[in-house]
């Protein structure tokens, strides 16, 4: 009787198939991205918490006059120079580094059919558009360049609102804006630095059929980080 | 039901390919994890309790003077942060570990590697965290770390920042040991394991997994946001600059409120494995039980500011986390009812295990008790940072948790050693711990009453709360003895300890089926699982016939019970094979015949995929914590160091998952 369970398993040897036909790796994603809600959702929640309590300015929105602590959404009349202070957010250049970030999600979608199709040439059409479209690695890395550039921006905004007189210390925005910012730029940084990996094994092996789930995973968490990067777009610059 | 007798032993020698120390460092496998854990944890245990009986010592007496104000802030502190963070959360986890896998039918968890990961940054985050004893700055601002106390301002040493370290660090171990455990449940069950198959104890561990992974979160930004104020000075809690006092508060007790159930629910878990086997009962309302579970966690996110009604949060707020936390009673009071339904009319059996899981429900229910009544917020204004809520919390964790846990370490320990614990020992251990957590712990509702305040490091005669006090302090000391006898029994019956077999209970699920400890490979074959109670399907089917089956009872169980292949039992419901109603319990208790050592085949010679060993983990683990401490030199006014050594760390800890996300897991095959 013993060696029955013997007898069994050589015909079970291997891996059992998973319970949802899913890889592993996809239900750990989505339940890595829902804990990343509640952290953003703390984050978010806090700089709308102090929204409009800062003691000082700057302020996100309004022009302030240090030397009255006046604001006002208007041009402070009287407020001796070099003591008004310009709302910090910059509407124009922030759309432009949304827009970025949302060109980004493109390329992601386009890597991913790329690595899934790769098994069948000229799936993408003929001429070089279907040629281009068909390249994971042009789309993996115009991901990374574009989150790159979005990292640029937010390097040139943190710059200049810190020369526009805003730190990380000034007041109630300054902490919540850079910190929730902050982590969100964080958390692009590591997405490029994993869009930089594939493409390296991309480079070096060459990415197939058999590593969508690699890429998958990856464009999950990039999706991700751009939907936050919306939800941070309208409540903290677009609304007032 | 010849099938338990011939039980083989199993050598313990045999168990795992190799032993050693370096085999430690690098295993990867879940029962060995689960095994460091329960190690851990139980030494931790032991370092908790020297500073609660230190606190006793000081409190016995009017006046005490063993401590200072200042010491004994930092015992009270390190006392709550290492019962919650350092033995209650990891002795659940060391359970997570070794019954997870084994109650589902599964060979390991999703990511064995992820899993040595979670360990090892809990054992370097419970060092650092006590790093600070040497130091000579512990923590000294309560488990719940209140700002603005906690500010820059009114703590200028580092005691805070080894506190808010720490806990980051070790939020990192129990995220990661989250989404493992979520994975595992959802995507590993073996064939016709379905979810209302699933053993409660995977239940609720599995709802547990939840509450840590939306919840952790939110107590990491609350850390960052203090961590930043007391490092670059930012103004998040600063009242001066506009900071909201409450927003602490708030974003603590929104993780805090949870914490608390991803403390009890594993014991709850624990005792309804142990309470159905004990009574030779499947457990009464299943279904009811998981969704009270739910219940309990779903309602257990809305209720956190009642920790909050002295604060002036208003007659509305206060109303409604009022009735949100009476509602939890509801789930809750469910479930005591229905382990007092699942013991009524069974054929009980006394065994500590069984002791500990009925003190679980009476006590627990003490605990809950004394909730409802500070549930209500003009009763808890007179409760509230008393004794009474000092008694309170320690009869749902100590009464609650710790008795749950125990019971689970006195039921599952053939399975992390393969050996019994010395019931005799165990008796001991169990009524002195009974007599002295009610001798410490009761009185303390009286004391509160009187209007004895906590955290206070002495006080004076002549208000009444002398008597309580010695009490408390003499049931302390009676709590010790029972730990001694209670640890020297673990560390005896380790080795000493009568042979278990699979199955020494006459226990209803899968991790029974399979020796005691498992091999590595865990189940030899997969088993196909047709009930909740598939070992009671195979050797007592009376107890299982209202159960619900595949096919309508028709196909039983298709699993290797103690090497034995019991499949296909083709019979009605009703209609048990095997003689008459009670065939399978002439069995229990009598199991433990001790066959010489057999060997059992390993997992090449069965051709299963095992995870290689891999130290990788355990690099990853200390370069993070390593990168995380090093922040602290920042508050030393050595930035550039404190820079330096964390981008050097963070480089490593860089290289070190690249080392170990490329490598894989197991061998071509």
């Amino acid at each position: 009787m013993s060696t029955s369970a013997v007898a069994h398993a050589h015909s079970h040897a291997g891996h059992p198939p998973t319970t949802t036909g899913l890889d592993h790796r996809k239900i750990a994603i989505w339940a890595f991205i829902g804990s990343e809600c509640m952290l953003f959702a703390s984050l978010i929640s806090t700089y709308l918490i102090y929204k409009g309590r800062s003691k000082v300015g700057p302020f996100p929105h309004e022009y302030w006059c240090q030397t009255t602590n006046a604001t006002s959404l208007d041009r402070i009349a009287g407020c001796p120079a070099g003591s008004l202070f310009k709302p910090i957010l910059n509407i124009p250049v922030t759309s432009q580094s949304t827009f970025v970030l949302l060109m980004s999600s493109l390329a992601m979608v386009l890597a991913l059919a790329a690595v899934e199709n790769k098994d069948k040439p000229g799936w993408a059409g003929p001429g070089w558009g279907g040629r281009l479209l068909e390249s994971s690695k042009l789309w993996l890395l115009a991901t990374a360049i574009l989150g790159a550039g979005f990292l640029c921006f937010q390097a040139y905004e943190f710059t200049s609102f810190v020369h526009e007189g805003l730190t990380i210390k000034t007041n109630l925005f300054g902490s919540s804006f850079f910190t929730l910012t902050g982590f969100h730029g964080a958390h692009v940084t590591v997405g490029v630095l994993w869009l930089l990996t594939l493409l390296a094994i991309d480079i070096k092996r060459g990415l197939g059929p058999r590593d969508t789930l690699l890429v998958d995973i990856s464009a999950l968490y990039w999706h991700f980080v751009d939907v936050v990067w919306i939800a941070i777009f309208t409540l903290v610059y677009l609304i007032r | 039901m010849a099938t338990t007798a011939t039980a083989p032993a199993y050598a313990g020698a045999e168990v795992h390919a190799e032993s050693g120390l370096w085999s430690w460092l690098t295993t990867v496998d879940h029962k060995r994890i689960a095994a460091l854990y329960l190690g851990t944890s139980l030494f931790w245990f032991l370092a908790g309790g020297l500073e609660a009986a230190i606190i006793r010592l000081q409190l016995a007496l009017p006046n005490g003077h063993i401590v200072s104000a200042e010491k004994y802030n930092e015992l009270f502190t390190m006392h709550g942060t290492t019962m919650i963070f350092l033995v209650v959360m990891p002795l659940s986890a060391a359970f997570f570990n070794l019954l997870i896998p084994l109650q589902i039918g599964a060979r390991d968890v999703a990511f064995p590697r992820l899993n040595a990961f979670s360990y090892w940054v809990y054992l370097f985050g419970s060092i650092f965290m006590n790093v600070s004893w040497f130091v000579g700055s512990a923590p000294d601002g309560g488990w719940f770390g209140y700002t603005p106390l906690t500010t820059l301002a009114y703590s200028k040493n580092l005691n805070i920042d080894f506190w808010v370290l720490g806990l980051q660090i070790l939020g990192v171990s129990s995220l990661a040991a989250g989404f493992n455990f979520i994975t595992t449940i959802v995507n590993m069950r073996a064939p016709g394991m379905y979810f209302m198959r699933m053993p409660i104890f995977t239940w609720m561990a599995f709802i547990v997994q939840f509450l840590i992974v939306l919840a952790f979160p939110v107590i990491t930004i609350a850390l960052v946001f203090l961590q930043f104020d007391r490092f670059f000075g930012t103004t998040f809690y600063e009242i001066a600059q506009g900071g909201d006092p409450l927003l602490w508060q708030h974003l603590f007790w929104i993780f805090g409120h949870p914490e608390v159930y991803i403390l009890i629910l594993p014991a709850f878990g624990l005792v309804s494995e142990i309470l159905p086997t004990f009574s030779r009962k499947p457990l009464f309302g299943y279904p009811v039980m998981v969704y009270s579970g739910m219940l309990i966690a779903f309602l257990g996110f809305g209720v956190w500011a009642h920790h909050m009604f002295a604060v002036g949060m208003g007659p509305i707020a206060d109303t409604v986390f009022g009735v949100t936390t009476m509602l939890i009673a509801i789930p809750t009071g469910v479930k005591i009812f229905n382990w007092i339904f699942t013991m009524w009319g069974g054929v009980l059996r006394f065994t500590t295990a069984m002791k500990f899981a009925i003190t679980l429900v009476a006590l627990f229910t003490i605990g809950g008790i004394s909730g409802v009544m500070h549930a209500s917020p003009p009763a808890d204004l007179q409760q509230t940072d008393t004794y009474f809520i000092v008694a309170h919390f320690h009869y749902v964790l100590v009464a609650g948790s710790m008795m749950g846990l125990f019971a689970g370490v006195y039921y599952y320990f053939p399975k992390f050693t393969g050996r019994l614990l010395d019931e005799r020992l165990g008796n001991w251990h169990f009524w002195l711990f009974f007599i002295g957590v009610n001798l410490t712990f009761f009185p303390m509702h009286f004391s509160g009453l009187y209007g004895m305040p906590r955290r206070i490091y002495r006080y004076d005669a002549g208000q009444g709360w002398e008597s309580f006090n010695l009490m408390s302090s003499i049931g302390m000391a009676i709590q010790i003895i029972a730990t001694l006898i209670g640890f020297y029994n673990f560390w005896r019956s380790r080795r000493n300890g009568e042979i278990a077999g699979n199955d020494p209970w006459g226990a209803p699920t899968l991790e029974w089926s399979i020796p005691s400890p498992p091999p590595d490979y865990n189940f030899a074959r997969v088993p196909t699982v047709t009930s909740r109670y598939p070992l009671w399907d195979v050797k007592s089917p009376a107890l299982t016939a209202d159960i619900p089956h595949s096919r309508a009872g028709e196909e039983r169980v298709d699993i290797d019970v103690a090497g034995h292949h019991a499949g296909k039992v083709n019979r009605a419901i009703g209609n048990p094979p095997g003689g008459p109603v009670g065939a399978g319990v002439a069995t229990f208790g009598s199991p433990i015949s001790p066959v010489p050592p057999r060997r059992f085949p390993t997992a090449r010679e069965l051709g299963i995929p095992m995870p290689n060993p891999s130290i990788k983990p355990l690099f990853a683990a200390l370069f993070m914590t390593l990168m995380l401490a090093s922040l602290i030199a920042i508050h030393k006014d050595k930035l550039q160091l404190a820079v330096v050594l964390v981008v050097l760390f963070a480089a490593a800890l860089t290289a070190s998952l690249y080392g170990w996300l490329l490598t894989p897991l197991e061998d071509e095959h």
